[in-house]
């Protein structure tokens, strides 16, 4: 199992046991976390947008061009945003913590 | 636009499942008027992956999501659904035994039951979250253009990467006083002849890429636009003196007003009894995407199964104490297209 912290819009940090192999969107939606995931993790839409804590950002993989094109249509893009739909669960990343932007 | 129309079943959203319930309604002689934001009929299959191709409907091999919302279409046309495009529901009120629902447009229907097929909503423009965005709507902000002309002798901020953005650069060149193209990054998403073109112009001096900067924040007063302030990652900022801002980033689906109506709703999705798709207010049912239970599937498979169970259950409110007879349809035939 691997952890991985949610900080939501309100600064709420929330630890959650993640299952390796799972998206990172999964296990937030698994969770109840204040994200839309609109389009279910078919890199339609940019609704799953997080900010990755900068120390975890290189380890949390490299974007696709897909997903940098789709990101253009996100708001409040900081160096380390990233589709959560992109990233999978492993032991490389237990411990990762990211921010949730507001909804809407 | 004072004609009520009155029906047995309201569905809001002409998406796939939408359009699928309309049939299943049909089959059980309910008649339907269906109601969507969008322009066009299919909902995200349209407006999202129009030529996606589709893998997992049932006995439809590899089918592209245009094709799948005209056989759609084609299978409920003797159902004679009344479809309102181009409208959003905004309000919905149980006077009596009859749903009454208005729409953005000021249409108003009367239905006995209502099913919600919106999947993650309306959709409308993606807006930047500035805090007085509002204000300048209509007026200074702009997230279609009608008329070029509109713009003659205009300072204009166009914000996005994607086609409309280097369109409307390239189009607004020739008339705008200044254009100034606001994007986060070097790349754009439009047809490479069109990138090359709004560079050069760039580099003839006719307009200016801002790049990489984002909307940061508005000025001006009342509802007109004085200027906007682009900031870096880096937290550099810059304020561009403008009349006019164009945002273009695309669509995005939002809830809106069926957050108020009472349903039991959580991170975007209806809570729904399962066998019936009922939800916590009796007479409304959600289906597809947006209707939400243990272990759900987002698939348009689920929805078109969904379809049915609603119908079913819809069936019960629509004619109280009337039989429902269980029919298959090679039994039943399409009722709608027995001969009178």
């Amino acid at each position: 199992m691997t952890t991985i912290t949610f900080i939501k819009p309100d600064g709420e940090r929330v630890d959650v046991e993640a299952t390796n192999g799972a998206t990172v969107m999964e296990v937030a939606k698994d969770h109840d976390m204040p994200m839309l995931a609109a389009c279910g993790g078919s890199l339609a839409c940019a609704t799953c947008h997080v900010v990755v804590d900068e120390s975890w950002f290189e380890k949390s993989g490299e974007l696709c061009e897909a997903e940098e094109d789709l990101l253009d249509s996100a708001h409040g893009l900081t160096n380390t945003s990233r589709l959560c739909c992109q990233m999978k669960v492993s032991d490389e990343l237990n411990g990762m913590a990211m921010t949730l932007p507001p909804m809407e | 636009m004072s004609e009520i129309y009155t029906t047995d079943v309201a569905i809001i959203g002409a998406g796939p499942i939408g359009l699928f319930s309309v049939f299943q309604c049909g089959m059980l002689k309910m008649s339907c008027h269906v109601i969507d934001a969008l322009p066009a009929t299919g909902g995200q299959c349209s407006a999202l992956y129009p030529e996606k191709p589709l893998f997992d409907i049932p006995a439809a091999p590899n089918i592209n999501a245009v094709d799948l919302i005209a056989r759609l279409e084609k299978q409920i046309e003797p159902f004679k659904p009344a479809i309102h495009l181009n409208q959003q529901v905004t309000e919905l009120e149980k006077i009596g035994e009859y749903w009454h629902l208005s729409t953005s447009r000021g249409l108003k229907i009367r239905a006995r039951a209502i099913i919600i097929a919106a999947g993650a909503g309306a959709f409308g423009p993606n807006k930047p979250p500035l805090d007085n965005i509002d204000r300048f709507e209509g007026q200074s902000v702009h997230y279609m253009v009608q008329r070029r002309e509109d713009f003659r002798d205009q300072r204009i901020v166009i914000a996005g990467g994607g086609d409309s953005a280097v369109d409307w650069a390239l189009s607004l060149a020739g008339v705008a006083a200044e254009v100034y193209v606001i994007h986060r990054r070097d790349r754009f998403r439009a047809i490479p002849e069109s990138v090359a073109q709004m560079k050069a112009l760039a580099d003839a001096g006719k307009i200016e890429l801002v790049i990489p900067y984002q909307l940061a924040s508005l000025e001006g007063e009342d509802d007109q636009l004085q200027a906007v302030i682009v900031k870096t990652l880096g937290g550099e900022e810059r304020r561009i003196e403008a009349d006019h801002l164009l945002s273009f980033f695309g669509l995005a689906s939002k809830l809106g007003p069926i957050n108020d109506w009472g349903l039991d709703i959580l991170n975007g999705v209806i809570n729904v009894e399962p066998t019936t798709c009922a939800t916590n207010v009796e007479g409304i049912f959600a289906v597809g995407d947006i209707a939400n239970y243990p272990h759900k599937l987002k698939l348009i498979l689920s929805g078109f199964s969904e379809a049915a169970q609603a119908a079913h259950a819809a069936y019960r409110i629509v004619n109280p104490g009337q039989a429902l007879n269980f029919e298959h349809s090679t039994t039943s035939g399409v009722p709608a297209l027995e001969p009178a």
